[in-house]
């Protein structure tokens, strides 16, 4: 059963958007979200919801997976709105005893819920079309100038990858431990919140114990294998852009200009 | 000279209590003379603890000698300026498949290690489709090896290894973690290689099936090389063998006993194949 959790939340269908160079995505997400939060109109937000819309049916994922991402954020979603829309002094709309909407209330109330809600579809998005090595990949490879100021970039992308190889991994094991000791008589289920917590001890100082086992065996694995870092090493597949990827540099060129004139950045 | 060659090697492990004084000192390998030619297969056997896989580890520069030398395709692997040529020319096989795959793909783990050594990104892929063909593994080059029973990931950690284009590959009992179904899908890859492609194979195993396809054997005990000869020779002395807690193969038993019992049989007979042209 634990082994069904996957990490990421990649959905395998083959259209554009999964075709697409992670750099393009990476630095398009965040184009995209920096907008979101210079838009100062409607008419922004009418861009920025046509974009997402398009972007959304050209990714051929079910719109109900991209919404997935919002249900754990409801009740941040709501509280942001509702306190905006009741605690933002101006023009008072109308008044319900104590409570008092205002104009601006309004208007930041209803901005906020774009941001967020079109926040979380928007990063959906890409990491529903990403599969998590390209991303490090992209990111690896968006992150490189950093390397002139010492930051060890290429080691930073190797440890994401090799923590998503062994996610899974590991995942079995905590499965095998719990069942080694459940049959001798652990008991992980019942209980309150502090017994249940207390109960996970003897399963992870096993776990913890075989990861470092594991990851003494990986680091003499790897240097059998001659890795000696970032330096020297050549890629099996490289990034490289395409024609479609200029296309989609295009496209968000396109898209930020308009919001830029509409949305009165 | 041979491909791996020592003399005098001598590796101790240093035990320490918590103050970092020294308790005692274990020595693992022990005055071991090798000489391996190229094209060899060598199985070296012996029990647990018995410093194989400490001897293992010298192949390839993951552990460096006590005393002693070791040379490898000439080189010596005390010299650290060249111990990435040296691991390259050994290349190395672990015992949990797990444990040394790195890739999340088959083929990106096998392109591995070609990507470390700089090779241009066309010829990664012509490497990473041959080693794949070699071990038979080529359909499933779009696999996560997480997919994969035992036996075909130690092929994918076989094939990552191929792909270095090593004259030598240690392995360092491959088969201990699998099944009897991987364990011979394994066996049979091994001896491909060194049949087909005429790479050099060591061997590190307990398991005295694995040994009788070997050119040469040697056993080791405690550090010390006690036996080396063909599998014939070797198995043909069943007594020292058990002497030394290993088991002979069962067929080679079988044959022991009966000649013990009065039948007129030869001595090291290693397969089905040998005792039923023996006995008819």
């Amino acid at each position: 059963m634990i082994r069904d959790i996957t990490l990421g939340q990649y959905y395998p269908v083959d259209s554009l958007l999964h075709k697409l160079d992670p750099r393009v995505k990476l630095s398009g997400t965040l184009l995209f979200l920096i907008s979101l939060f210079l838009i100062k109109n409607i008419w922004g937000y009418g861009i920025a919801t046509l974009f997402l819309a398009y972007v959304i049916q050209s990714s051929k994922v079910p719109f109900k997976y991209m919404i997935r991402g919002l249900r754990a954020v409801l009740l941040l979603l709501l509280v942001t709105v509702l306190f905006n829309l009741f605690l933002t002094q101006g023009e008072t709309l109308f008044q319900i005893w104590r409570l008092r909407i205002t104009k601006e209330g309004l208007r930041i109330a209803v901005f906020m819920a774009f941001r967020l809600t079109y926040l979380i579809i928007g990063s959906s998005v890409m990491t529903l079309t990403t599969t998590p090595n390209h991303l490090t990949d992209g990111m690896e490879s968006l992150l490189s100038p950093l390397k002139r100021i010492h930051v060890p970039v290429h080691e930073i992308a190797m440890m994401m990858s090799i923590a998503l190889r062994f996610i899974p991994i590991l995942m079995e094991e905590t499965d095998k431990i719990m069942k080694a000791q459940m049959a001798r008589g652990a008991d992980f289920e019942s209980g309150n919140m502090i017994k249940k917590v207390k109960s996970l001890v003897p399963l992870l100082v096993p776990l913890f114990i075989s990861a470092f086992r594991r990851a003494n065996d990986l680091a003499m694995a790897m240097e059998a294998r001659c890795y000696q870092g970032g330096e020297g090493r050549t890629k099996m597949k490289p990034l490289i852009y395409q024609k479609r990827d200029y296309g989609a540099y295009g496209c968000l060129l396109v898209y930020l200009l308009i919001v830029a004139a509409v949305g009165k950045l | 000279m041979g491909i791996i060659e020592a003399s005098k090697l001598i590796f101790e492990y240093i035990r320490r209590d918590e103050e970092g004084n020294v308790e005692g000192i274990t020595r693992a390998v022990d005055q071991v003379d090798l000489d391996i030619q190229k094209g060899d297969f060598i199985a070296i056997l012996g029990h647990n603890g018995s410093g194989k896989s400490t001897l293992a580890k010298h192949m390839n520069g993951i552990l460096h000698p006590t005393e002693g030398t070791l040379w490898v395709d000439g080189k010596n692997t005390r010299d650290i300026e060249r111990q990435w040529e040296i691991r390259q020319t050994a290349g190395m096989v672990f015992q949990n498949p797990d444990n040394q795959i790195i890739g999340s793909l088959v083929e990106e783990d096998v392109g591995f290690g070609p990507e470390n050594l700089g090779v241009p990104t066309e010829e990664i892929w012509i490497r990473v489709e041959e080693s794949l063909k070699a071990v038979g593994m080529l359909e499933y080059r779009k696999h996560s090896p997480n997919k994969l029973s035992g036996g075909q990931k130690q092929r994918v950690a076989i094939a990552g290894i191929v792909a270095m284009h090593p004259k030598c590959i240690v392995l360092d009992e491959p088969t201990a973690m699998l099944d009897p179904v991987g364990r011979k899908e394994v066996i049979r890859t091994i001896r491909a290689l060194n049949e087909v492609e005429k790479v050099t194979v060591l061997l590190i195993t307990h398991y005295m099936e694995e040994a009788i396809y070997a050119d040469k054997v040697i056993v080791m005990d405690s550090g010390k090389i006690v036996m080396r000869g063909t599998p014939k020779e070797i198995f043909s002395e069943v007594e020292k063998l058990k002497a030394l807690r290993l088991d002979v193969p069962q067929v080679t038993l079988l044959a022991y006993e009966l000649k013990k019992k009065g039948m007129p049989i030869s001595d090291g007979i290693l397969t089905m194949d040998e005792l039923v042209k023996e006995i008819c």
